[in-house]
């Protein structure tokens, strides 16, 4: 026997490899892929071939009309309820498992290498939570594309997108929600390194993610709303508006990249400095539990003041002249696409003139912020002659600004009427429509 | 050229915190040495099992590993294999995938790794390929042994490693260990079965409160200055009574214990031959290393 050379670490590859083996011999996890690519389609197509639609759901109202509107029903679905809890199910207990195992010893005399376990164990993660949404993605447009057809989709302020573009924007905007889906898994790891065996270090995504939609529910400052990590979950909204709303897109992407990029380094940090020798030991304690949260609050104070500074917008974003826009712009689109249901010849967008004039609590009311007392008369000219049209709506407009218009008459316009459509008869599509509010930028007149 | 030793410790000391767990601990293990370390719950021996896997470092103190110097956690040389507070196992895997899982994450081919002679050895072939979540602490102590095995170790660290074990399952470990021994194989293992030591260890570590309180040939502890009780049955209970309460240096506990010293008590049996009285059983109440680690903790504690 001669003196040994010390044992290199495993490559991070092998160690990848040995990450996923793991996650993949667990019944739920696997349980959860299957669901994640079978489900969404076979419920796409189950709903899209009944009488009644989530109409509740963006899109929803859609359903009859093209494909397309599945994977967008669903991306609604997986941002309030699947992706953080399957992030949960597999960032938050990605670390936890070996706490709850005892493996942690073990594992460090095979790998060798505790940066590597942590790049290893992050990488997998990721890898089973990309095809989860994979899943979701693919299994929603093949059900909504094989049960209703590949149409063109209505967009979210009426224009109409061919279906290639839309085929190309739902791909894009569940591109989009990963970015937020990166953060709560983030979160998820730095709450399994932190919480160890404890079943809070599981939940922590979901929990997070239930707090940031009920602050979205919550009528606070527009800087504020677009700081938190969750945002981009509803700003994918904006792809589907003509122009695309970038800006808030964007922020929540950034914002969203970078909560995911703290977590994931103080879950790296905590980790190394984790002491694997005291069996007593099965996380980092709470003075790691202070370490692990005040910075991610000192980023969110961070992002308030540097999206307040950038943008310049004060106060909800939902201002009297924005959801005037937002009604006439969607009301004419959708005018359009009434005109081309009901036969009749084709008119324009600049030939309408459409113009909205809202005002909230019968005038009585600031005309600001989020509510469901929003009353809107829209005027417009009707081709080939002086006479102009009038509708009124009423506006149920949450504070994130998304809003459904309901027709209030008169009838013959916003009424309740069935159109023939190429899929069939459906609802008159002035009757009640969805619509957003661009927070950021007055929305240009499409 | 000599051969260096599997363990060199010198001055090996470890604090968390406050506690100190380790207390300038000496400990040499031999290539080929089968080494006990036994103590009280809280003596310090999973800490040093720790130590010797390369899981942490000391805080002080010299600690060579088949003759590498250990100046990092995690730097343990090639060829140190074992377990600390269990196996690792993960009980979606197989016996089997859990071996080859372990085999690829060191970069060999899990065909030509030796899984199944492996998991022969420790008596596993029949359930290779069930889950490890339905397995019995004994089954799992044997799984890690295997996959230490897998290592083809020269310094094998095992805490516990009897827990849980049938009468089957020991011998098998026990037919394992003294095997890597023979080919030259370090072993250090600690346990709370005292018989379990004796069988398999040729020498031993006493740890009490962090500090080792003996170290030495099992030989060693049996000749020490220390009265031992011994079940006494002869063929005529009332005479030998009578003799060994004449015996100098026997003190009779009740009708078949006595308690002495060896030296008395080879004197003592040499009485009864002479007078004809035929012994049928001379055993140690307990054994010569639980008493000299009741006597050596307590004293400690």
């Amino acid at each position: 026997m001669t003196s040994a050379t010390l044992a290199r670490p495993a490559p991070l590859s092998r160690g990848l490899r040995f990450e996923l083996v793991k996650l993949v011999s667990q019944w739920r996890i696997r349980l959860v892929v299957l669901a994640c690519w079978v489900a969404p389609g076979l419920f796409v197509a189950a709903v899209s071939q009944q009488s009644t639609l989530p109409v509740d759901t963006l899109f929803g109202r859609w359903m009859h009309a093209t494909g397309w509107a599945g994977p967008l029903v669903m991306l609604g679905f997986a941002g309030t309820w699947a992706l953080p809890l399957l992030t949960s199910l597999v960032a938050g207990d990605v670390f936890a498992s070996e706490d709850r195992l005892g493996t942690w010893r073990h594992l460090l005399v095979a790998v060798r290498s505790p940066r590597r376990i942590f790049v290893a164990k992050a990488l997998s993660a990721l890898t089973v939570l990309v095809l989860m949404v994979a899943g979701l993605v693919v299994s929603s447009s093949l059900g909504g594309v094989l049960a209703v057809g590949n149409q063109p989709l209505t967009g979210l302020d009426g224009h109409l997108l061919s279906a290639g573009d839309a085929a190309a924007r739902v791909l894009l905007a569940w591109a989009c929600v990963l970015a937020p889906t990166l953060a709560l898994a983030a979160i998820g790891l730095l709450g399994s390194v932190l919480l160890g065996k404890s079943p809070m270090g599981l939940l922590l995504p979901a929990v997070v993610a239930l707090a940031l939609q009920l602050a979205q529910m919550l009528p606070i400052p527009v800087a504020v709303r677009l700081a938190l990590p969750g945002y981009a979950f509803l700003s994918w909204n904006g792809l589907f508006t003509s122009p695309a709303q970038w800006g808030p897109l964007l922020i929540g992407i950034v914002v969203a990249l970078l909560w995911a990029a703290t977590a994931t380094a103080l879950a790296y940090v905590l980790f190394l400095r984790r002491d694997f020798t005291s069996v007593a030991t099965d996380g980092t304690g709470k003075r790691a539990l202070l370490f692990g949260v005040l910075p991610l609050a000192a980023l969110l104070v961070l992002s308030v003041v540097a999206i307040g500074a950038a943008t310049g917008v004060t106060g909800s974003g939902i201002g009297q002249d924005r959801v005037q826009r937002s009604v006439a712009t969607a009301f004419a689109h959708l005018y359009r696409l009434q005109t081309g249901q009901l036969n009749r010849p084709d008119v324009t967008e600049a030939q309408l003139a459409t113009t909205a004039d809202c005002n909230k609590g019968g005038g009585r009311r600031d005309p600001e912020g989020a509510g469901n007392d929003w009353r809107c008369v829209v005027s417009w000219h009707l081709p080939g002659t002086t006479a102009t049209g009038q509708a009124v709506y009423q506006l149920d407009l949450t504070p994130d600004g998304r809003y459904m218009a309901d027709g209030d008459g008169p009838k013959e316009v916003n009424g309740y009427f069935l159109v023939h459509t190429p899929a069939g008869d459906a609802p008159n599509p002035l009757w009640q429509f969805d619509g957003n509010v661009a927070l950021l930028q007055d929305e240009p007149k499409g | 050229m000599e051969r260096p030793r599997a363990v060199r410790a010198r001055g090996i000391t470890k604090c968390f915190g406050e506690v100190v767990a380790l207390d300038a601990i000496d400990l040499d293990v031999a290539p080929g040495q089968i080494h006990g370390l036994v103590g009280p719950n809280g003596a310090g021996k999973t800490t040093l099992l720790g130590l010797l896997l390369g899981l942490a470092v000391a805080d002080s103190g010299r600690l060579e590993i088949l003759g590498t110097p250990i100046r990092r956690a995690l730097d343990a040389p090639d060829g140190v294999a074992g377990f600390v507070d269990g196996p690792g196992l993960y009980p979606g895997l197989t016996a089997r995938q859990n071996l080859a899982a372990l085999a690829r994450l060191r970069g060999r081919d899990p065909r030509g790794a030796g899984l199944d002679e492996a998991l022969d050895q420790v008596g596993l072939t029949d359930v290779a390929d069930d889950r490890t979540g339905g397995f019995s602490l004994g089954m799992r102590q044997r799984l890690g042994l295997a996959a230490a095995l897998l290592t083809r170790p020269r310094l094998l660290i095992l805490d516990e490693p009897s827990n849980g074990l049938d009468p089957v399952g020991a011998r098998h470990v026990h037919r394992v260990l003294t095997g890597l021994a023979a080919e030259g194989v370090g072993i250090v293992l600690s346990s709370h079965r005292m018989d379990d030591v004796e069988a398999l260890c040729s020498e031993v570590t006493i740890l009490a409160t962090g500090r080792v309180v003996f170290s030495g040939p099992l030989s060693k502890l049996a000749a020490e200055n220390r009265e031992l009780d011994y079940r006494l049955r002869t063929s005529d209970p009332a005479r030998a009574r009578a003799l060994a309460e004449e015996a100098p240096g026997v003190t009779v506990v009740d009708d078949e214990v006595i308690r002495a010293l060896v030296p008395a008590v080879d004197e003592l049996v040499a009485r009864l031959v002479r007078e004809e009285i035929a012994l049928r059983e001379l055993t140690p109440v307990i054994s010569p290393l639980e008493a000299a680690f009741l006597e050596l903790t307590e004293e400690k504690g």
